[in-house]
């Protein structure tokens, strides 16, 4: 019954997010670029919902426009990360030897950087920007994927089924696609899970320096980034995001547990 | 042997008190009972053996003794008296007290019982300074005497070494120094012998029997295998499902069994019947002068030292006839069963299938040979992938047999899956079969392409006793019938003898002796081959 729950309560949260991502698109309840200095920092009202932010712009329609980017930096961050990640795992891990080595060699030194830092780095290459963000952190994500997967790896290849599907003849990039890989999908979507969120908190704290999405477009970071300031007298401003993105990561913590039980069969009912 | 004669004959103390009284024993959770009002006896000094199959509940009954139950499982009725003290009603500490001290445990898997972390001397002194008020130098002079008493050489420097350092049956013998060294007044051994080859087995077992009758500890032995009963136990308990089925003195257990399930048990054990005259056929797969090297790790800058695992092997399989492969755990029996199918390549020699060299390349000849020849291998959990339908699994081989449409791919599967005994179970999942039925999947995909050859690689070593003669009669059977060759590789020179027509015995890379099974296991010549004789457990021992 409790993983029946788990899906469905996190079902709902990520459907709920990416239909309002979707819905924003199309319709939010005011323009959420348009500042009225006017009516800066008022608290919530039947106008305002969610209150106006320190431009007086609306918070709800900034929360709403906000959702489809950070979900979708966060969503292609993580299959950046988890594709290239996972092709360097799996020839390290399978490859072994010297190509095993010099990947992980490469692969280690990257990991000595805090993420952040590295994203920093490569931004400043890259550029800032919603897809330099992208790019800069599926990048810094790249080498904890491929270390996962190659020590998943590095286990299921000395399994003897792997033996076992050579010995009846498959090749060797057969077994890695049929045997080896779905054997990596659960520690995977656990680490995907953790990284979308990641990935959220670093796009607000790169765009809190100014090398996120650029203002005026609202993301849920730069909003929290910009919030901060007003802590004390408009707290409305860091609570919609903040609760946005624990409710997101929440939802898609929930979905991954419940896509790794269905994606093995021995959680199945006998 | 001798020893367990020698015990036998001894009176046992029947008039006073039993050492350990279990009374109505019942181990379980809500309305699963795992063990069901069980009752038994441990006199002083006396070896009781536990016989049972796996979900027999022998090994929650030995555990309920010490309060080990794994979690799940609780005791939930009956008393445990040792000496008169109900074990279920002490305190925590008083258990704790008792545990290492009156009562000492050896479990299966030498692997994963001792430490890693720790080094030998502190693991061994461990139980002594709970159990003792000894200083630290008289703890010491003790464990070196203990560990000379198990034969471990070198006793000094082994106490400053890591687990890691040992082979299986030098771990056991560790752990067997480590638990008798408080010379606790019982001792229960949960199939302590079942990871190790026969001849570990055998120098494990006597030790213990030895260091038990020294000190006058009783076993409770749990186990599965009746060969083992017959060798060492004074009296056994067989119990299947929970039940005892049948309790007496193991000698009359064995050999006038009164209950079906114990006549059962005791039919499953190997026999040797006599093997058809089959002409000799023509040369199936020889190998010449066959060399494998495992390179040595690489440490920085230079490369340690490899191993020659099979040293210069010379063997020639005919069609259809079964050759056992018998030898020790590391007398690289297995590593020549892979290179024989090219999945280790050999470093050197030759290897011939129906004439042709197939010994590197990827030419015809060598497709045409990886095709024909098939193997299954030891642990039917490990080498099903845990992702796939078994359906999909046996199917899997046909991938590279060319002319076969969907259609009779699919008749040829269901086919194979009637011939192992496992119709219309091909939608399951591996996790969802027992561990004989997995093993007949195992054997479903090696038979699915009909090979010329299957290797065989130890099929029935983890499997439980009836299951075993199960699975030897089908892959009997299957060979009448469909005419492949086996090459039959174990340990246990039991299960080989049901099947061989030849029999080569390895030790250290080479062929020590090789002749017809009946030559082999009548007038055997080689040394090594007269020790595995000696030391594989049988019914008539």
């Amino acid at each position: 019954m409790r993983p029946r729950l788990n899906a469905l309560l996190g079902g709902t949260l990520m459907l709920l997010v990416l239909s309002t991502a979707t819905l924003s698109a199309l319709w939010t309840p005011h323009n959420p670029l348009r500042i009225a200095m006017r009516s800066r920092l008022q608290p919530p009202s039947a106008l305002h919902w969610l209150g106006t932010d320190e431009m007086g712009r609306d918070v709800l329609s900034r929360l709403m426009a906000g959702a489809g980017t950070s979900c979708l930096v966060a969503a292609l961050t993580v299959l950046g990360a988890v594709v290239l990640g996972s092709g360097i795992g799996l020839l390290a891990g399978f490859a072994r030897g010297m190509v095993d080595r010099l990947l992980m060699l490469v692969n280690d030194a990257l990991l000595a950087f805090p993420g952040i830092l590295l994203a920093l780095g490569l931004l400043a290459v890259i550029g800032p920007g919603q897809w330099g963000i992208v790019a800069a952190l599926g990048l810094a994500y790249t080498p904890t994927v491929a270390r996962i997967v190659r020590g998943a790896v590095l286990s299921l290849r000395e399994r003897e089924f792997v033996e076992a599907s050579f010995s009846i003849g498959n090749s060797a990039a057969y077994t890695l696609w049929r045997h080896v890989l779905p054997g990596t999908v659960s520690p995977l979507t656990v680490l995907a899970t953790s990284l979308f969120g990641w990935a959220i908190l670093a796009e607000s704290a790169l765009s809190f320096l100014g090398l996120g999405v650029p203002p005026p477009a609202p993301s849920w970071g730069n909003m929290l980034a910009a919030a901060r300031p007003y802590l004390e007298s408009a707290t409305w401003l860091s609570l919609a995001p903040g609760a946005c993105i624990a409710l997101t990561l929440l939802g898609v913590n929930l979905l991954g547990d419940a896509l790794r039980d269905h994606f093995d069969p021995r959680s199945r009912p006998q | 042997m001798s020893l367990a004669l020698d015990h036998a004959a001894a009176p046992v103390a029947a008039s006073t008190a039993p050492l350990l009284a279990v009374e109505g024993l019942r181990v379980g959770t809500g309305s699963f009972h795992a063990v069901e009002d069980v009752s038994f006896c441990v006199a002083a000094g006396e070896i009781l053996a536990l016989v049972g199959e796996s979900g027999s509940g022998k090994t929650a009954t030995g555990r309920a003794i010490l309060g080990l139950l794994p979690p799940g499982l609780e005791r939930l009725a009956g008393a445990i008296r040792l000496q008169g003290e109900d074990l279920a009603h002490v305190t925590p500490a008083r258990l704790r007290a008792l545990r290492g001290g009156s009562i000492g445990m050896v479990f299966q898997e030498p692997m994963v019982s001792l430490n890693p972390a720790m080094t030998i001397g502190a693991q061994l002194g461990e139980a002594l300074a709970l159990h003792s008020d000894l200083d630290a130098a008289t703890r010491r002079a003790a464990c070196i005497a203990m560990l000379r008493r198990v034969r471990i050489s070198d006793p000094e420097s082994c106490l400053a070494a890591y687990p890691h350092e040992f082979s299986g049956g030098m771990r056991q013998r560790i752990m067997l120094a480590a638990v008798m060294l408080p010379k606790p007044r019982l001792l229960i051994a949960d199939e302590p012998t079942t990871a190790l080859d026969n001849l570990a087995q055998a120098e494990v077992l006597d030790l213990m029997v030895e260091l038990a009758r020294d000190s006058g500890t009783a076993v409770l032995l749990v186990t599965h295998n009746l060969g083992l009963v017959a060798r060492y136990a004074d009296r056994a308990l067989v119990m299947q499902r929970g039940r005892v089925v049948e309790e007496g003195p193991a000698r009359r257990l064995l050999a006038a069994p009164r209950e079906a399930y114990t006549r059962q048990l005791v039919a499953a054990m190997p026999r040797r019947t006599a093997r058809p005259e089959r002409p000799t056929r023509e040369i199936l797969l020889e190998a010449r002068g066959l060399v494998v090297d495992y390179p040595g790790r690489v440490r920085l800058l230079r490369r340690l030292p490899g191993k020659r695992a099979v040293k210069g092997v010379d063997i020639v399989l005919r069609r259809g006839e079964t050759v056992a492969l018998v030898g020790g755990s590391g007398s690289g029996k297995t590593t020549l069963g892979r290179a024989l199918l090219r999945l280790v390549e050999p470093t050197g020699g030759q290897l011939l299938f129906q004439g042709q060299d197939v010994t590197a390349g990827r030419g015809a000849a060598v497709r045409d040979f990886r095709l024909a020849c098939q193997i299954i291998f030891q642990d039917p959990y490990s080498s099903l992938d845990p992702r796939q339908r078994i359906g999909e699994i046996v199917a899997e081989p046909l991938r590279h047999e060319p002319g076969l449409d969907a259609a009779s791919r699919a008749a040829r599967v269901a086919e194979t899956f009637a011939a192992v005994g496992l119709p219309g179970l091909d939608r399951r999942f591996p996790h969802q079969l027992s561990g004989g039925q997995r093993q007949r999947v195992a054997i479903a995909r090696a038979i699915v392409r009909r090979p010329a050859l299957v290797v065989a690689d130890e099929p029935v070593s983890a499997l439980d006793m009836t299951v075993q003669a199960q699975i030897l009669a089908l892959i009997r059977q299957l060979q009448e019938e469909r005419g492949f060759a086996c090459l039959f590789i174990s340990h246990d020179l039991g299960a080989v003898v049901e099947v061989a027509d030849r029999v080569l015995v390895m030790q250290d890379g080479m062929i020590v002796e090789q002749g017809s099974r009946d030559a082999v296991f009548d007038t055997p010549h080689h040394p090594y081959t007269r020790a595995l004789l000696d030391a594989t457990p049988r019914l008539d021992a």
